[in-house]
């Protein structure tokens, strides 16, 4: 049986930037057992020496040419933002510092 | 307790790594076709792609795989036969995906050198910086930080974005870690970081203008102590922001962690930044809560396999290397070691390669930019490709000096006109009345004048003192405000007291 | 003249015994009559799609070449981007968002001159086989009520059934074009992966999702498949070739000869007997009709679903981070004092429904460091198994065949609660999707037990989508005939469509 503890599911989604109840977190953690029983079925077979599929087609090389087209307009580009100020998406204070 | 950077040295050794963060100057954008210009009005450079609105898809700049490519051959790395990009995800807003499309175990070049030469006391040493990768990613959008005291991140209530940045085409290249330098690390990672925005310049891929951060470089200092082959905890200094800082960071970091160590304190594994000002660091974020990035192969961009024949005609297309490069002027211009040293260190070589291709004397113009102008760049105390004066200024200055149109006297005059900002050589002068006085009359009435107001001094010229002559000339230089060709004033002065003017 | 079909619609505009405003009037009217009950749209754009029929019609008046589904209507999954109309994804993370840009395969509708009704309804980001999962309420199945139009694109799938619109484009990452056609006894495609540009989809899961069509025949769903196809240079990940010929396949159907491999893996338990039944009737037709049966092995498609519910969920994890409340859509929790980092937690927690929630937090699970050998790498490497399989079963057959679902549509409800029994319903479409191959499934009766719907699953190699038409419009052609019409007019629950 795999399993996840509540902290893990609590450590998880603050990954994933999600808020979460502590109900929850208890949920999903319980939930989580047979969910990942069902994909564990993966490490099933022996896999040694099998290549990893990332791209279902085999293309290579899809490049485009190093050349400008009209962007958008600062109207269109900030249509959605929740807020702006001086043409900018206005958003609360950062916390942390930039990578 | 400050610690002497000599203590440090007679205790520990340095171990660098350094990570340099190249712009490439592409016309657009790395996955969009926005453009890269420098300075343009906030978000007027933004598309779906960069904006990550849902549903847009990146499509790689060819462009930015052709650079990273020449940058690979240009340090002497492997390309290899296939790389593909990665997700890096982390949260942050300045990065609208959420995530950086980066490249991480199967980078586009890996495994390749840089050698660099120092001078010192001893002469010139050289060492070899080996290149862990190169890779390619996407620069972020840049934040504007509303209200607080000081505009910075901390204590501000919010903050503005402007994504004109995010996406252009970063190059990152990671050394491998260098130890072996001893007291010389600080000079060698400046030399480093000068020698590869040489190359880079010479291959004509970025701007790599430091203070606009088309070149950044991130510097690991860890020490160890002598004899040791223990690694030490390194910390991870940003915003290294021109050569000198580069010099100064290291030196810096290499105190703090000896008097860390000496006090029986541990080096905390973590992010700095470098203060401009102080010459110091302060602490960013710890690493030890470093964030679990969670790579894997980038789902919406095919792999990049470059053709074995296109790689042998990029490296044949390779410009001159810097070195060699250097090698050339110095016997084509005749330049003695220490000057041709001394234009290396003060990064005037290729101003004064421009200067030349433009006309100019090579030693005249290795003399303005090495004399005057380096004076007053050190006077206002900026660098001398900050100040506004350009190679073609001084080669039209040089010009005007050889076809006696200007003294050097007066031609330093016009200098610090140009740098002021008064306009070109030919503006400056024509503003400033600056002209040399060859009409011989005019000149003749200052000698009488003057020969009459020192008639002693003039009646010793007359009885054969010449060099007493040097005190006349120097009163009609007076009174002809300077403006007058020296060599014209002693000719005419000698001929009017009975010399020889030879 | 809604109960047509749009080849039937196309011809009536040309000979212009029908104008294309008439012919959106009339299906609006049937949105407005129908939709309260089935919920199949999100959002009806009367005045544009009215526009749009008039620009045609006065394009046609002026003599203008224009292509074969011009003026026909047409409903749109919610999560294809579309300039100036509000683009969801059925989730509340994205309510009142209107896109600044025209998704690829809404240039291509526009520029074909097929006009566009609405948004419809959707398992939030495709994820779901139920559109249960929807931010704004479950669309219901027209040959009944109470049940579900199966999912992700069970809003398309029910407007087609029920005649709101005679075409629909939804999107298949792991069944969810082809599943909700079974349950709502429609035909459905997914194309080849990289046939149809995925520029301005909103992505669930990049290396799986593609765009397709949805028509009451195959011919129809050509039609709608010819026009969204073909190379685009915005998505890189799209095929530089010619559009396979799908429309002449679905006029010529004739199976004479081919070999058709039934997939031993894809059958037996876990499938309704009623699905079986019809299933193993439509094998016998096909046989009938001169074709080949064999049985193929596909060992690994065994572990096809927990490879796509690794593989999918992982890929989410990464592609939703973008909805943070900073650039566009919800912002909640934007509370004096708040940060960005607690702005962004809140609005993710309250914007996302719950099965996207649980799908990032096992994507996140299974890209985190330790963990992704394990599972991420283990799936990505079962993935090149199940393209082997493939490959192996293609030199035996011309075309593959299973259910297109174990089972019929079931009752709302039924499995909301229960994740691994909904992740179920996808065990026979999800291969194709994991080695990018094409599939379709077509009506194949009703299943004796429920009298609803069964789907059959027809399987082509890459960019071979003309296979499936073929093989298609052969098999249907002899149903049709067999039943004495198509399956659709038999739909019970609205009363049909005069």
């Amino acid at each position: 049986m795999s399993s996840l503890s509540r902290d893990e599911v609590a450590k998880l989604a603050a990954l994933a930037r999600i808020e979460m109840s502590e109900e929850e977190l208890v949920g999903l953690a319980s939930q989580f057992g047979s969910i990942l029983d069902a994909v564990a079925r993966v490490q099933e077979l022996n896999l040694d020496g099998v290549k990893a599929t990332s791209h279902p087609q085999p293309l290579e090389n899809i490049f485009r040419e190093d050349v400008v087209l009209p962007s958008l307009t600062p109207d269109q580009a900030l249509s959605g933002a929740p807020a702006q100020e001086e043409q900018r998406f206005r958003v609360p204070q950062i916390l942390g510092e930039a990578e | 307790m400050a610690l002497s950077y000599d203590d440090v040295i007679a205790k520990y050794e340095p171990v660098l790594g350094l990570e340099v963060h190249v712009e490439l100057n592409t016309e657009s954008k790395m996955f969009c076709s926005c453009s890269t210009t420098f300075g343009g009005e906030p978000n007027t450079q933004t598309c779906p792609v960069c904006l990550a609105l849902p549903g847009a898809l990146p499509v790689v700049n060819a462009k930015a795989i052709e650079s990273s490519i020449l940058i690979g051959l240009a340090l002497n790395c492997q390309i290899a036969p296939y790389s593909r990009f990665s997700r890096k995800n982390y949260f942050y807003p300045d990065m609208p995906k959420n995530f950086q499309i980066s490249q991480y175990d199967e980078p586009i070049c890996f495994d390749g050198f840089v050698d660099v030469e120092i001078q010192t006391d001893e002469g010139p040493k050289q060492f070899r910086i080996e290149i862990e990768r190169v890779h390619m990613e996407e620069d972020t959008g840049k934040s504007l930080h509303v209200g607080g005291a000081t505009g910075r991140i901390h204590g501000a209530e919010y903050s503005l974005l402007d994504y004109n940045r995010a996406g252009i085409p970063l190059v990152e290249i990671v050394t491998k870690i260098v130890p072996g330098t001893g007291k010389y690390a600080p000079e060698v990672a400046k030399a480093y970081v000068a020698e590869l925005r040489d190359i880079l310049r010479g291959l004509k891929v970025s701007d790599v203008k430091m203070e606009q951060g088309s070149l950044r470089c991130d510097a690991n200092v860890s020490l160890r102590l002598i004899g040791s082959d223990v690694l030490g905890t390194r910390s991870e200094t940003k915003n290294v922001n021109s050569l000198r800082s580069v010099e100064r960071a290291i030196r810096g970091e290499m105190i703090r962690h000896a008097e860390l160590l000496n006090d029986g304190k541990k080096v905390k594994q973590e992010t700095r930044h470098f203060q401009e000002e102080s010459g110091l660091t302060r602490s960013g974020r710890s690493k030890e809560q470093a964030e679990d990035y969670r790579y894997f192969p980038e789902p919406d961009l095919v792999p990049v396999a470059p053709a074995a024949t296109w790689i042998e005609e990029l490296r044949a297309q390779l410009p001159e290397r810097p070195s060699l490069h250097r090698k050339r002027l110095k016997e084509q211009w005749a330049v003695p070691d220490k000057e041709m040293a001394a234009m290396i260190n003060a990064d005037v070589l290729d101003i004064v390669e421009q200067t030349v291709l433009l006309g100019a004397d090579p030693t005249k113009a290795r003399t303005w930019w090495l004399g005057e102008i380096s004076r007053l760049a050190n006077e206002k105390d900026i660098a001398i490709a900050d100040l506004s004066i350009a190679p073609r200024d001084v080669a039209e200055i040089v010009a005007l000096v050889a076809a006696g149109e200007l003294t050097d006297k007066l031609a330093r005059q016009v200098v610090e006109g140009v740098i002021a900002g008064e306009g070109t050589p030919a503006e400056v002068v024509a503003k400033r009345g600056i002209k040399v006085v060859n009409d011989d009359g005019a000149l003749m009435a200052a000698i009488e004048k003057v020969c009459a107001e020192q008639a002693e001094t003039a009646d010793k010229v007359r009885n054969g003192h010449v060099p007493a002559a040097g005190a006349l000339i120097g009163a009609v230089m007076k009174e002809t405000k300077g403006q007058a060709d020296a060599a014209r004033v002693r000719e005419l002065l000698l001929g009017h007291l009975g010399q020889a003017t030879n | 003249m809604i109960n047509k079909t749009a080849a039937e619609m196309s011809s009536a505009l040309a000979k212009g015994e029908v104008t294309s405003v008439a012919l959106t009037k009339q299906h609006l009217d049937r949105i407005a009559d129908v939709d309260n009950k089935v919920k199949a749209f999100l959002h009806v754009d009367t005045e544009s799609a009215l526009a749009q029929a008039a620009s045609v019609d006065a394009d046609r008046a002026a003599g203008k070449a224009l292509g074969p589904l011009a003026g026909v209507p047409l409903a749109l999954k919610d999560v294809l981007a579309q300039e100036g109309v509000p683009t969801t994804a059925g989730s509340k993370i994205l309510q009142g968002w209107k896109p600044p840009y025209d998704s690829t395969v809404v240039a291509k509708l526009k520029a074909a001159g097929v006009v566009i009704l609405g948004k419809t309804n959707m398992d939030e980001f495709a994820m779901g086989s139920s559109t249960e999962n929807s931010g704004y309420g479950p669309t219901f199945n027209p040959w009944d009520l109470t049940r579900t139009p199966g999912g992700s694109s069970g809003g398309s799938a029910a407007a087609v059934s029920a005649f709101e619109a005679p075409i629909a484009i939804g999107s298949d990452t792991g069944g969810s074009i082809r599943q909700p056609a079974a349950l709502t006894g429609i035909v459905g495609v997914r194309p080849t992966y990289g046939a149809v540009s995925r520029y301005g989809l909103i992505a669930y899961s990049s290396s799986l999702d593609q765009a397709g069509p949805f028509g009451r025949t195959v011919l129809d769903t050509a039609m709608l498949h010819e026009i969204i196809a073909g190379h685009d240079p915005k998505d890189a990940t799209s095929i530089n070739a010619p559009v396979p010929a799908v429309v002449a396949a679905a006029k010529s159907g004739d199976v004479k000869g081919l070999k058709i491999g039934v997939i031993k893996q894809l059958q037996g338990s876990g499938y309704q007997a009623g699905v079986l039944a019809r299933f193993n009737e439509s094998l016998d037709v096909l046989a009938s009709l001169g074709a080949e049966i064999v049985e193929v092995d596909c060992p690994s498609f065994e572990f096809a679903l927990a490879a796509y519910y690794l593989i999918a969920p992982s890929e989410c994890s990464s592609n939703l981070a973008r909805f943070d409340a900073m650039r566009y859509g919800l912002r909640t929790g934007d509370i004096d004092g708040a940060s960005a980092e607690s702005v962004m937690n809140s609005t993710r927690e309250s914007g996302f429904g719950r099965e996207v929630k649980r799908r990032i937090i096992l994507g996140t699970y299974a890209l985190s460091s330790g963990y992704y050998d394990a599972y991420y790498g283990s799936a990505q490497k079962i993935r090149t198994l199940i393209i082997e399989d493939y490959k192996k079963a293609f030199t035996q057959a011309d075309v593959l065949v299973s259910p297109t679902s174990p089972i019929t549509a079931f009752k709302i409800g039924e499995k909301s609660e229960d994740p691994i029994a909904m992740y179920l319903a996808d065990v026979a479409t999800i291969p194709v999707n994991l080695a990018g191959i094409c599939g379709m499934s077509l009506p194949a009766g009703l299943a004796d037990e429920d009298n609803l719907p069964v789907g059959f699953q027809i399987m082509a190699p890459a960019m071979q989508d003309q296979r499936l038409y073929n093989v298609g419009a052969a098999l249907e052609a002899a149903l049709v005939s067999k039943w004495g019409g198509h399956l659709i007019s038999k739909a019970p629950a609205l009363g049909g469509a005069k």
